[in-house]
């Protein structure tokens, strides 16, 4: 079968979630969409045979085979790890979500439509293998995401937070495409295989850094890294089975993913290496000091994932330095990385369950109104204490091992004497320290304010006590993995990790089992990392005894200086902005638009006239001066100031008249009989309909104009009647090809039969024009006719908007 | 000549921009007027204003003046004429709507954007 029609399974079945929802109302829809992830979690499991040996898989659906875009299915090591957290949390969420969400009150119709459309373009982002696919399914999970974080669609602060998520990683989605389409352009394919084969020729290229930082600015909004991490805490408004699916175990691990995919291609360039390192660092920093201001227990994991992602995204920029060194100590990094990602994706789901099951029970997720809850909810207390102790990174627990390799890699990186590693290395160790402390810090924070101490006086909501056996059996699941995962990590290395490292660095390894890494709970009493695990319990836990103290501290950054504000700002001024230059600019008045109109003319004509040296007066073409021609212009020009200065309307079309006239002496002097009867005829019967209609027009006046609209007037009209006759002379000056003319006057008699050249012209040679000259002149007339007979009454006239 | 109807021609779209730049309508339509007549002009001096004869054939002559540029003025005074003669009684029906010939009190409100 083609695996590759597997990634639209969740899709096709989110047609059959509303159908369902109406027709049996009985039983709760999520039973029927849990087994859609079930399925697809255990036929992927039959993949890990294959990669276990370096070996991939692959499976194409052509799209559009043309440009070369098609949906490719590439089963390797990477993604099939990603695709067993998607369908194996999956799994887990929907079986959560049934219990978390009331059948009775929620609409579950849409609430799992959206949650399949994101199954399939997450399962998509994975394994597509063209990247224009891979960009296909990137958006969707955006939009998905979107949907789902707005689900609650009545209240605010989901619509703010949803807009706000959709517009961060709708922004990093473009740039992306900008990447991915400047790496088409270098590798001249949207194949990643094809792309990494040929990498050694992208290096170098003109475009090869700008699409580096292009596809990394996807990847951190799309991963929550600093600065673009903003969007993640409001995204908290989502339900949480959303929560713990979306922004912990999948979505954010997308530009990870990325990240991972594309280090064979990018991890020669320092540029990589300090951007991916540095941004993943800062952020593991900054969302782990942040992790403890918050109050709301989503708010604590959020900053949390935001703190983690950055870990993991600091080991992958590591991972990139072992292109760079055959040194053994840097090679872990991948390892550990890849590792961390698993173990977080299992303790944080777990988490957001609890979180969710505590706010569920109790009725507020506000960690100040918490506390006392041991006893009351003993299973829920037991799964948190061990995802947090995982997260803290203590032993006996998965986080443990990750956290020793992270400071191990950390450790390393100072002695790369490449890239002024040698000089700023010590910095990221330090870094890498301090977070951890803090890390320490919120996850004891997380579990102890919320589970021990006295309850608080104040009633909560809702009177609590442990939640229903369904809706604890995935936490529990998820828990028991975070123990297991610390007891058999050789394990996990073996089937999931080392597949994936291979993936990451195909240039160093040709199969699975040349990764060598062992993962090892116990280092030696010498070894530098077990004492800075020491010393940062030590300090961390002191920290944490005196948190009341120093927590404060926090209120010293007032709110209008956070990045939130930031963003806000830039909203704000963007929609103010932009509303206040259409204002600005349209003022609603004809003349305004007139004067840009012509002012444009004016520059862009004579402009092009001078910078292209098109202006060339030629007096030797010029037909000699005739006397006539010489008074009637004079004629002219006198009659053309009267009509300006005229006073009254009389004069003015009387003018007018006098100025039709003249160009009909012009006519005849020029030797164009058919014109000047026409212009005769015409401009009698103009000046008649003017006369007519100014009977019924009020006197002429100025209407208050200034001396100085009228001076603007003036240079404006200077200036299009200047232009025109440079470009009259020009033009006149510069003939390319002679006229057509002469066929005319030789075949007018013999092939038209006729004398007058014009009047064949007219209705022989050209009939066309004067066909639909004689349908202008009947459509003016029945506009006329109609402007004065047809009246709709001014009631029913109004505007429809009223 | 051609230098002169060059200057003409300047002179009478420059008066035909003054005037569509002004608030009243009916100076607006004078002025369209005046343009219309400066875009005639301009074709038949572009074309050249050379030939002795009107090209109309005649016995023994065979240097007429380019008759193409005539066929399209001709035309062009035609359309002119039906648009000046619409947008006449659009100025008269829009004063009788409005009781007002000034551009600046036309332009609208927000709730008509």
């Amino acid at each position: 079968m083609e695996f590759v029609l597997l990634i639209f399974l969740p899709i096709l079945a989110a047609f059959f979630v509303p159908l369902l929802f109406k027709k049996i109302k009985g039983i709760h829809t999520g039973w029927f969409v849990l087994l859609v992830p079930i399925a697809l979690f255990i036929y992927y499991l039959g993949f890990v045979t294959t990669t276990l040996d370096g070996g991939t898989a692959v499976s194409e659906l052509r799209w559009i085979p043309s440009l070369g875009i098609s949906f490719v299915s590439y089963i390797d090591g990477l993604s099939l790890l990603f695709t067993l957290l998607i369908t194996g949390i999956g799994a887990l969420v929907v079986l959560y979500s049934i219990f978390y969400l009331d059948k009775n009150r929620e609409k579950l119709n849409n609430f799992y439509v959206y949650l399949l459309i994101f199954m399939s373009a997450m399962l998509g982002v994975v394994q597509s293998e063209n990247l224009i696919s891979l960009y296909l399914f990137w958006e969707l999970t955006s939009i998905s995401s979107f949907l789902l974080i707005g689900y609650w669609n009545t209240r605010d602060r989901s619509r703010f937070g949803a807009l706000k998520s959709m517009m961060i990683t709708v922004f990093g989605g473009f740039m992306m495409l900008g990447g991915f389409i400047l790496l088409g352009i270098m590798g001249d394919t949207y194949s990643i295989r094809e792309l990494i084969a040929g990498s050694s020729a992208l290096v170098g290229q003109d475009f090869f850094t700008l699409a580096l930082v292009l596809i990394l600015l996807g990847a951190f909004t799309k991963s929550a890294q600093f600065p673009f991490h903003i969007w993640l805490p409001d995204a908290m408004e989502a339900p949480t089975p959303v929560s713990a699916y979306l922004h912990s175990a999948t979505m954010v691990k997308a530009g990870l993913y990325l990240v991972a995919r594309f280090t064979p291609i990018f991890a020669v360039s320092e540029v990589w290496v300090w951007l991916v390192t540095g941004i993943g660092l800062l952020t593991l920093f900054w969302g782990s000091l942040f992790a403890v201001k918050q109050t709301d227990l989503k708010a604590i994991l959020a900053f949390s994932t935001v703190s983690q992602l950055g870990l993991i995204m600091s080991l992958l920029g590591a991972s990139a330095v072992a292109y760079h060194t055959d040194d053994a100590l840097f090679k872990f990094a991948a390892f550990a990385a890849i590792f961390h990602l698993i173990n977080h994706a299992v303790f944080k789901g777990s988490l957001f369950m609890v979180a969710g099951i505590i706010d569920h029970e109790t009725g507020t997720r506000d960690i100040r109104k918490l506390g006392g809850l041991m006893s009351i909810m003993p299973v829920s207390f037991t799964v948190a204490f061990i995802g947090s102790m995982s997260m803290a990174g203590l032993p006996p627990f998965g986080g443990f091992l990750s956290k020793e390799m992270f400071l191990q890699s950390m450790l390393a990186l100072q002695h790369f004497e490449l890239f002024n590693f040698a000089t700023w290395g010590i910095v990221l160790p330090v870094v890498a320290w301090v977070a951890s402390v803090f890390t320490f810090i919120y996850s004891f924070y997380f579990v102890f304010k919320t589970f021990t101490g006295k309850q608080k006086e104040k009633p909560l909501p809702h009177t609590p006590h442990e939640a229903p056996f369904g809706m604890l059996i995935s936490p529990v699941i998820l828990a028991s993995l975070v123990v297991a995962i610390f007891f058999i990590p050789n394990v996990v290395g073996k089937w999931l990790v080392k597949p994936a490292v291979v993936a990451i660095q195909p240039d160093l390894y040709t199969q699975p089992s040349d990764v060598a890494v062992h993962v090892l709970a116990w280092h030696g009493i010498r070894s530098e990392e077990l004492w800075m695990t020491i010393a940062l319990i030590i300090v961390g836990f002191i920290m944490y005894l005196t948190m009341h103290k120093w927590q404060k501290l926090y209120d010293i950054q007032p709110e209008y200086v956070s990045l939130n504000a930031l963003y806000d700002a830039v909203m704000t001024f963007s929609e103010k902005g932009m509303n206040g230059l259409s204002r600005f600019y349209m003022t609603g008045l004809i003349r305004t638009y007139l004067l840009y109109m012509f002012a444009f003319i004016i520059s862009i004509t004579t402009a092009t006239l001078f910078i292209k040296k098109a202006f060339v007066v030629d007096m030797n073409s010029f037909a000699p001066v005739s006397v006539y021609g010489m008074m009637i212009a004079i004629i002219l020009v006198i009659a053309v100031g009267m009509v300006i200065f005229a006073k009254t309307r009389l004069s003015a079309i009387i003018a007018l008249g006098a100025v039709g006239y003249s160009v009909a002496l012009f006519f005849v002097i020029f030797k164009a009989p058919d014109l000047a009867l026409t212009q005769l005829v015409i401009e009698t019967v103009s000046v008649a309909l003017f006369l007519l209609a100014f009977k019924h027009l009020p006197a002429l006046s100025n209407h208050g104009e200034t001396k100085r609209t009228k001076l603007v007037n003036a240079i404006i009209a200077a200036g299009v009647g200047i232009t025109v006759a440079l470009v009259a002379l020009s033009a006149h000056s510069q003939k390319l090809i002679p006229s057509i003319s002469q066929y005319y006057k030789d075949t007018v008699a013999t092939e038209a039969g006729g004398g007058n050249i014009v009047n064949v012209i007219l209705v022989d040679y050209r009939g066309f024009d004067t066909l639909f000259e004689i349908a202008v002149l009947s459509i003016a007339g029945m506009g006329v006719l109609a402007m004065i007979k047809l009246r709709l009454s001014r009631k029913e006239n109004t505007d429809e908007n009223k | 000549m051609e230098l002169i109807m060059a200057i003409v021609i300047g002179i009478l779209f420059m008066a035909a921009v003054y005037l569509i730049l002004s608030r009243s309508i009916l100076k607006i339509i004078i002025g369209t007027g005046l343009l219309s007549h400066g875009a005639h002009l301009l074709i038949l001096t572009m074309g050249g204003l050379g030939g002795i004869a009107p090209p109309v054939l005649a016995d023994g002559v065979t240097d007429y003046a380019d008759p193409l540029p005539q066929a399209l003025i001709l035309t062009a005074i035609v359309i002119s004429f039906g648009v000046t003669a619409f947008i006449l009684v659009l100025a008269y029906r829009t004063y009788a709507e409005h009781k007002t010939d000034n551009m600046n009190l036309m332009r609208g409100n927000d709730e008509h954007d």
